[in-house]
């Protein structure tokens, strides 16, 4: 489709995979992507910066994270074993400091002072605001004024670690809006300034590099289930929003050809309606935030709005490898509904003592189908990407849990 | 020559530089957008910068952003660019369309250009596709004869500083500061010095935009560059008016207030 020039020493295409990615920014911005890019390939193979980014996750992540088989959860799905990795037990309850850690230590190599985030669920800006407290950064994070709302909890907690949120009111006020808001911000203050992206998209090189600082969930969690289980698992669940928790835990398995992947995203009300962001389901290839990949648009191109009951999966675009990945076959991607994914949630909350994040709950919705498709002798490993903590408004509202006349804080505003 | 190319060196000989004037598609309404540029023509701007509104402008300020949100409320379509161009081009302006890449993805872009062409169009400027990702436009362009404007930034490294305006057509588009569209109370020392940077590495006529609001502004800006790109002042001059009618008048104003701009730089 888009042919590019640029290609590495062996010819392959830089930034690319397959006909997806590439970097569809403003050239104000290109100076910076390269200077990133040629700082993370440094690091990459730097033993310093790979001991000091280890050292991190032992001490203040709490990595490695572990494993836990749910049996109780898994007779409702046709007595599969499913075992969860529990990124929800991480420092800031999800797995997006795994990326913030690498790309703030980045930062301060690069000589730059203050970093700029997006955030949906809250989760993104949480870790964003921890790593620059721990490191003497100045920090901004920009958020739609929806999600703000919804997602209460999560501001007060940037703003007691130090940072600037700013709300975004225009557009759809979710996460895409942040997006562009933040990517404004960028291109006027990038001498200064880094964009702690928080997904496998964006222009090149955040997918990769996101996709490689997240990529120590699947190799932690391939050798768990091999230690516990003693074979691979059949199939490997995770929620998509942007990507990154399913990139993490996808990556270490594409070589393993017996490993189905399967990614879950926000079906909302349906992908028979418009509010979804199923982008898979019924989006087309096209270009938003800078990369080639599948985006929820009308025939003109304009940005549909997605809807889902969880911020963190409310995007209409995905990460340009999850596009190739499906468009090979080597992933599938189904949608999940908001009721799916809210009696997944609830389910797991009851039979476990579990209290996931919403947009993990789509991930174990995924398991249960899969796991009555499958029958009792396979073995599903679910992505648990965050904890339900920041959920507890939504979901008392959702399954009516409050006594008449109280009130949870932030709830008045949904 | 291109009618880009023909008008920048027509502006050259008369000593002075080229003023281009950018107003979106469908703000407040897509007649009253096309009365606009007409009215830009008929009172001194040389080149038309038609702007196709999108849902995610992120190389766009306030003035800007508000008026594609307003244009794709009133359901403005792509379609509408097409009747723009063809507005422009029998007023006697070369029309250059100005759109973020996924419109364009989305139509086709061996369609876009042929249409684009038919419509009598001069080329397209392209804020979020570099050439590194242009192959295919590039093609579909020259094909058609339609420049292809690309942008160069004060953060342009020489390599790409010569990488970008080799890829060019019809002149290169400065953006004279860092940052997002909008109007700024000066200018600025860098639109200069990347000029400078800019005349080092190519031959073709650079325009300056980012930021210019009045005639003395203009005067400045043509004083060392080929030609002044205004943009949101001139939106504003829509959206900051009561009526339509007023609307016309204020951009009228502008237009010869930055056409004398543009001629007294030198």
């Amino acid at each position: 489709m888009n042919n590019q020039s640029r290609t590495d020493a062996a010819g392959a295409p830089v930034g690319r995979f397959g006909a997806y990615g590439g970097r569809y920014v403003p050239e104000a911005l290109m100076a910076a992507l390269e200077q990133l890019d040629e700082a993370r390939l440094k690091a990459k193979v730097d033993p310093a910066f790979q001991g000091e980014l280890e050292r991190l996750h032992r001490t203040y992540t709490g990595r490695p994270s572990i494993i836990t088989e749910v049996a109780q959860f898994a007779e409702h799905a046709g007595g599969a074993r499913i075992l969860l990795k529990r990124e929800d037990l991480n420092h800031t309850g999800s797995h997006k400091l795994n990326n913030v850690l690498g790309q703030a230590l980045l930062t301060k190599r690069m000589g730059k002072t203050r970093i700029i985030a997006e955030t949906g669920a809250g989760q993104h800006g949480v870790a964003s605001a921890t790593a620059a407290a721990l490191m003497g950064l100045e920090c901004v994070v920009y958020m739609g004024t929806k999600d703000t709302q919804r997602q209460a909890l999560n501001v007060a907690r940037m703003r007691l670690l130090g940072a600037e949120v700013i709300p975004v009111s225009h557009g759809s006020a979710t996460l895409k809006d942040a997006i562009n808001e933040a990517m404004r911000d960028w291109v006027t203050n990038v001498e200064t300034t880094h964009y702690v992206l928080g997904t496998v998209t964006g222009p090149h090189p955040f997918p990769e590099m996101v996709r490689d600082f997240q990529r120590i969930i699947g190799v932690e969690a391939r050798a768990q289930v091999l230690d516990l289980v003693g074979r691979l698992p059949d199939v490997v669940c995770a929620c998509v929003g942007g990507g990154s928790n399913a990139m993490g835990i996808f990556h270490r398995f594409i070589d393993d050809q017996s490993v189905r992947l399967i990614g879950l995203e926000a079906g909302g009300e349906g992908v028979d309606t418009d509010q979804h962001a199923a982008r898979f389901s019924t989006g087309f290839p096209g270009v938003l935030h800078g990369a080639f990949t599948y985006v929820l648009q009308d025939e003109d191109g304009q940005t549909l709005q997605s809807h889902s009951i969880s911020a963190g999966l409310d995007y209409p675009s995905v990460g340009p490898e999850h596009s190739f990945l499906r468009d090979t076959g080597r992933a599938e991607y189904r949608p999940i509904t908001d009721i799916q994914a809210m009696d997944a949630f609830s389910l797991l909350c009851r039979t476990e003592g579990i209290i996931p994040a919403i947009e993990s709950a789509h991930a174990l919705a995924g398991a249960l189908e899969i796991g009555r498709e499958l029958g009792p002798s396979a073995v599903i490993l679910v992505n648990l990407s965050g904890r339900g903590d920041k959920d507890v408004d939504t979901a008392a509202r959702w399954f009516g849990l409050l006594d008449e006349g109280s009130q949870l804080d932030g709830l008045e505003h949904q | 020559m291109s009618g880009v190319g023909a008008v920048l060196a027509k502006t050259k000989a008369q000593g002075r530089a080229a003023l281009v004037g950018y107003l979106p598609v469908g703000f407040p309404d897509v007649q009253s957008s096309i009365d606009a540029m007409v009215a830009m023509v008929e009172s001194g701007v040389d080149i038309v910068e038609i702007g196709v509104p999108y849902t995610d402008p992120l190389m766009d300020g306030p003035v800007i952003a508000h008026a594609a949100d307003v244009a794709l409320q009133n359901g403005t379509r792509l379609s509408d660019v097409f009747t723009a161009v063809r507005a422009v081009a029998d007023a006697g302006a070369p029309a250059l369309v100005m759109t973020y890449w996924n419109p364009v993805l989305r139509y086709g872009v061996e369609r876009f250009a042929d249409d684009l062409a038919k419509a009598g169009g001069a080329g397209l400027i392209t804020p979020d596709l570099i050439p590194d990702e242009a192959a295919e436009w590039m093609a579909a362009a020259e094909r058609n004869c339609l420049d292809h404007v690309f942008l160069v930034a004060p953060s342009s490294t020489p390599a790409r500083l010569r990488s970008t305006t080799s890829a060019c057509s019809g002149f290169v588009y400065a953006a004279s500061s860092m940052g997002v569209t909008g109007v700024r109370r000066t200018v600025g020392d860098a639109a200069q010095v990347l000029v400078t940077r800019t005349r080092l590495v190519s031959d073709l006529p650079i325009c300056v935009g980012l930021g210019v609001s009045t005639g003395a502004q203009a005067a400045q800006v043509a004083g060392f560059a080929d030609g002044v790109i205004v943009g949101s002042a001139l939106v504003r001059c829509l959206s900051d008016a009561g009526t339509r009618g007023e609307g016309l008048t204020a951009l009228r104003k502008l237009s010869v207030d930055l056409a004398a701009g543009v001629r007294n730089g030198r």
